[in-house]
């Protein structure tokens, strides 16, 4: 039988704000238990919570990334209900006015030719604060409350049931998580629960009626919110095969066990009261302030997407994979600034295959591409590095490029280099080249010479190439070019021995 | 001290003058009134927390910046003034009037505490009230009710009526109050005083332990309009701790006080006809009559005006402050401070016991009606609608006011009733609000001055009620009354 999936995600992404969003007291992580509570965040009596504008303006550059409406007016609520870890018996959220209306994010779903793009639309987005954690372990019997998280600032973010499948739910998360951290609002560490995500599920007959929903709480990886997905879609249809009913609540995942199990179902749930927070005024954002703030938004990754293919003629794989960050991104133009040679190949050269190494001329923007998506890629993948972080600099890459332009180095050669950069064996590259005598030979004499010793040497393979084994001509090639240590520029290589051979 | 007497008597600056002059002390006049809550508070009960050694080290502290000379000094440096329990106060037992707080030594000053500190006031003490300002008699605190010096049979009024017993008792020469429904101006006016809620927004509520939040203004309790002008010059002004604190121009609220030319000619008070109807008692209406007449000798004229939903307020407030309040009221869990059961099975249980225990019943009949009010099926009939109505009311005194320069009426329906002739009827208490309430609602400022005596020889109080910012000629009109009568200075009896 034919079952359609649908889904949609409820999504936390903590705020890179210094301080809480309604108290002064710090957000970062890792600290000792309840010093980074102040009065507020413990909810002493008569304290007031203040809005933090930098919150406000994160949401803001949200609702500009994913080309939502900023509302002109916003207002906070009161969430209450009783927990230890939310100190005031409420939680300020947003409820029937949130800041953020509407959006849509555009994802990639799917790999190779099966790729395909889908747009997800945005419900809303709201602002709130987190509440405090609750620590069961390590206390004889009790519970310890740590409120250094208490009042950090949320952005949740919620999208309509657009996802037809855990892979395309996975591909949103994960095209969120990108936006989040390109704009700079959110530092996507899942570890730290600062980007974690609600699954509402359910599944119908195609084109019936939406079935009951369950909600996943609390994926935080993208594997869990896979496997969770697939696991909870499997149940749903086995137990509405079997002529079972879908009861709507509220589930949490085990990665043990790979199953999902109800924590609350809807007769439980709770009425949270929400009304208005008198604490604060409604939120109002000019449009001046959000002018401004959009003046001071990073260009987006599908308009620089976009620019990598017309400004680079990078392929829009080439281009999509180079904007998967900001960091890549910006790597990635800082090596081909670095180098001072064109980007792409000039009018003239166009297309015209300049002889380089065998191939056509790729231009400089495609080959800093090349080691960027390649070398660079595989090295830090490797050293589990981010890219930030490469030890080797966009400068440098920028110096082998240029030294492969310009002949002096051969792609193996270059390799070499790269792994004297990485593993700190000098910092210049022109001063590596110098000092192993890594120069390619591309004097015709001394290539010449070397060619007449291999000839002499390679009776065979010459036979054979005059008797039309073409294959014995690569032979020699490598010959010559084992002969040089690979230094001899092989398109010269080529051509000398074919004008020696004829 | 031969002084004595006088001193109990005198005005804030008539002390500042005093003061300033040497011819007393910070630490002698805090002393003296030490004295007096010693000898007249066990028995109306006005003070929760009086530390001695405390007061007395803020007076010292005072008397040397006296001695340091007048650039460090202000109008009130010196002057001892006691502090309503919902203020929290940094070093003192902060408790509200609940057996919830019993314990909770206050971390740090409210902001209102914060500035009459910097201003010089010496802290006497930490004055009895209604349960979380709940309650219109002082029967509901946890610490016993106050009586009232005038006839200790009777209520002071409440929520403030700890404050305003003190100074009525000349226990104190000032003390803060605040005011969510007529917390401050009913109490001073059955204990015959002067007090004033500042339009909403006026005083920081940063450290004023939360009723109703869209209600909630403190406010200066004193025995004169001059008095509570001084006060609140140290209590106003912008607090970036509270998002409701307006940011205005500093004021001085005493700047019409001495001119002479500030007489109350072409003055229109504007009379609500709803104010003067069936509710008031004959006793109160004898003596606001005659507090308007005297108004219309010193100049102004009368004009009738209409209040036409104010009959709304008492169930629109009795809505949304409940409503307000289970929320804010929902931090006292027992968990981080405040009173935790004994015994428990589980959080659940904790949670039960803890509020159950630590709340009296008024706090948990409201608690229980906002709950109520705010539940899933309930908030569009109740919640939104009383938001309707506020509004109603507030468009009421703006069209009000076109007609006249300041309203006038009854502060409280009847003069201080007996204990417990009304703890067994809500409604009945509730209604003891009846004519201030719709102040809170509209967000106005409101006054209660003495304007004689009714039954029983128990004050009566005359409410002004000013437009949005109107203290400073609100205390004008209230201050010409009492240069041209002496209400506000009767003290009662035995005292």
């Amino acid at each position: 039988m034919q079952w359609e999936i649908v889904i949609g995600l409820e999504t936390h992404a903590q705020l890179k704000t210094q301080s809480k969003i309604f108290s002064g007291a710090s957000t970062a992580f890792g600290a000792a238990p309840n010093v980074q509570a102040c009065a507020v965040d413990l909810a002493l009596p008569g304290v007031l919570p203040v809005l933090n504008k930098a919150a406000v303006e994160c949401a803001i550059r949200f609702g500009l990334a994913v080309d939502a409406q900023i509302a002109p007016r916003s207002v906070f609520a009161r969430k209450n209900y009783f927990y230890p870890d939310l100190p005031k018996g409420y939680q300020i959220s947003q409820f029937e006015l949130p800041v953020v209306i509407g959006g849509q994010l555009t994802i990639q779903v799917g790999q190779g030719d099966k790729i395909y793009e889908k747009i997800v639309h945005l419900t809303r987005a709201h602002l709130e604060e987190d509440a405090g954690k609750s620590l069961h372990e390590d206390f004889h019997g009790k519970s310890g409350i740590d409120l250094n998280r208490a009042g950090t600032p949320l952005l949740e973010i919620v999208t309509e049931p657009d996802m037809c499948s855990s892979t395309e739910a996975v591909a949103y998360a994960k095209e969120l998580h990108a936006r989040v951290q390109w704009i700079g609002i959110c530092d996507g560490n899942m570890q730290e629960g600062s980007f974690r995500c609600d699954a509402n599920v359910s599944v119908r007959r195609p084109g019936g009626p939406l079935g009951t929903r369950r909600e996943i709480k609390n994926l935080n990886s993208f594997r869990f919110m896979q496997q969770a997905i697939d696991y909870e879609v499997k149940w749903q249809i086995e137990t509405l095969e079997d002529g079972g009913r879908i009861e709507q609540a509220t589930v949490l995942f085990d990665p043990d066990t790979g199953e999902t199990r109800a924590m609350r179902s809807k007769e439980d749930a709770q009425d949270y009261r929400y009304f208005p927070d008198p604490d604060l005024l409604p939120l109002a954002i000019s449009s001046d302030w959000i002018a401004r703030v959009k003046a001071a938004l990073p260009e987006l990754p599908g308009e620089m997407k976009q620019r990598f293919e017309t400004d680079y003629l990078l392929s829009p794989y080439d281009a999509a994979m180079l904007t998967a960050t900001r960091d890549a991104a910006k790597y990635f133009e800082d090596c081909v600034t670095f180098t001072g040679l064109p980007a792409v190949p000039g009018p003239v050269e166009r297309g015209e295959s300049l002889p380089l190494q065998g191939g056509a001329m790729p231009g400089v923007a495609k080959t800093c591409a090349n080691w960027v998506m390649g070398e660079l890629a595989a090295r830090l993948n490797k050293d589990g590095k981010d890219i930030a972080a490469a030890p080797v600099l966009p400068t440098q890459i920028a110096q082998i490029v240029r030294r492969i332009v310009d002949n002096t180095i051969s792609n193996k050669i270059a390799r070499d280099i790269f792994d004297a950069l990485w593993n700190g064996d000098g910092d210049d590259v022109d001063a590596i080249i110098e000092a192993k005598g890594l120069k390619q030979i591309t004097d015709t004499g001394a290539i010449e010479a070397i060619i007449d010793e291999v000839l002499a040497a390679n009776q065979k393979s010459v036979e054979e190439f005059r008797a039309g084994k073409e294959k014995a001509f690569n032979a020699l090639v490598g010959q010559a070019m084992k002969a040089t240590k690979g230094k001899a520029n092989p398109q010269q290589v080529n051509d000398l021995l074919r004008k020696k051979l004829s | 001290m031969s002084a004595a007497p006088t001193l109990i008597q005198a005005s804030l600056r008539e002390l500042g003058a005093a003061l300033a002059a040497k011819r007393v002390s910070s630490v002698e006049l805090a002393q003296l009134f030490l004295d007096r809550i010693e000898r007249f508070n066990p028995v109306l009960n006005a003070f929760i927390t009086v530390d001695p050694d405390k007061t007395l080290a803020m007076a010292r502290a005072a008397d040397v910046r006296l001695a340091a000379g007048s650039k460090d000094c202000g109008p009130l440096t010196g002057i001892p003034l006691a502090h309503k329990d919902i203020f929290c106060t940094e070093g003192w037992l902060t408790t509200c009037g609940s057996k919830m707080l019993s314990n909770f030594v206050s971390p740090y000053d409210a902001h209102v505490v914060d500035r009459l500190n910097a201003a010089g006031m010496v802290t006497l003490g930490k004055c009895n009230m209604d349960e979380f300002a709940m309650g219109s008699s002082n029967e509901t605190s946890f610490y016993g009710p106050v009586k009232n010096p005038w006839d200790t049979g009777r209520v002071p009024g409440g929520s403030s009526g700890g404050s305003a017993a003190a100074i009525a008792a000349r226990l104190a020469p000032a003390a803060t109050g605040t005011d969510t429904g007529g917390s401050i101006r009913q109490p001073a006016a059955l204990c015959g005083l002067t007090g004033l809620k500042p339009t909403y927004g006026v005083v920081s509520r940063y450290g004023m332990i939360a009723f109703a939040s869209s209600l909630d203004q403190g406010g200066p309790m004193a025995k004169s309009a001059d008095d509570c002008a001084l006060l609140l010059n140290a209590m106003a002004g912008f607090d970036s701790r509270d998002s409701t604190s307006l940011e205005r121009p500093v004021e001085d609220y005493t700047r019409d006080l001495g001119k002479p030319s500030q007489d109350l000619r072409g003055l229109r008070i504007g009379l609500p006809k709803e104010f003067f109807g069936a509710g008031m008692a004959d006793d109160v209406r004898a003596a606001v009559d005659a507090a308007l007449a005297e108004y219309r000798r010193l100049g102004a004229t009368t004009v009738e005006v209409s209040l036409p939903n104010s009959g709304l307020s008492v169930p629109a407030y009795y809505v949304l402050a409940p409503a307000e309040a289970s929320s804010n009221l929902s931090r006292f869990d027992g968990v981080r401070y405040g009173h935790r059961a004994a015994e428990y099975v589980d959080l659940a249980d904790m949670y039960a016991k803890s509020r159950a225990e630590g709340f009296g019943a008024e706090v948990k009949r409201r608690i229980l009606i906002g709950a109520y009010v705010l539940s899933h099926g309930y908030y569009d009939a109740y919640y939104l609608q009383a938001q309707k109505i506020r509004r109603l009311i507030a468009n009421d005194f703006t069209e009000a006011f076109r007609h006249c320069d300041i309203i006038a009426g009854p502060t409280a329906p009847g003069v201080a009733f007996a204990f417990g002739a009304k703890s067994d009827d809500p409604v009945q208490m509730y209604l003891s609000d009846i004519y201030t309430i719709s102040t809170n609602l509209a967000g106005l400022p409101g006054m209660s001055i003495p304007c004689g005596f009714g039954a029983g020889n128990m004050p009566v109080g005359l409410q002004l009620i000013g437009n949005y910012f109107d203290e400073a000629r609100m205390l004008n009109v209230a201050h010409r009354y009492q240069q041209a009568t002496d209400w506000h200075l009767r003290m009662p009896g035995g005292l």
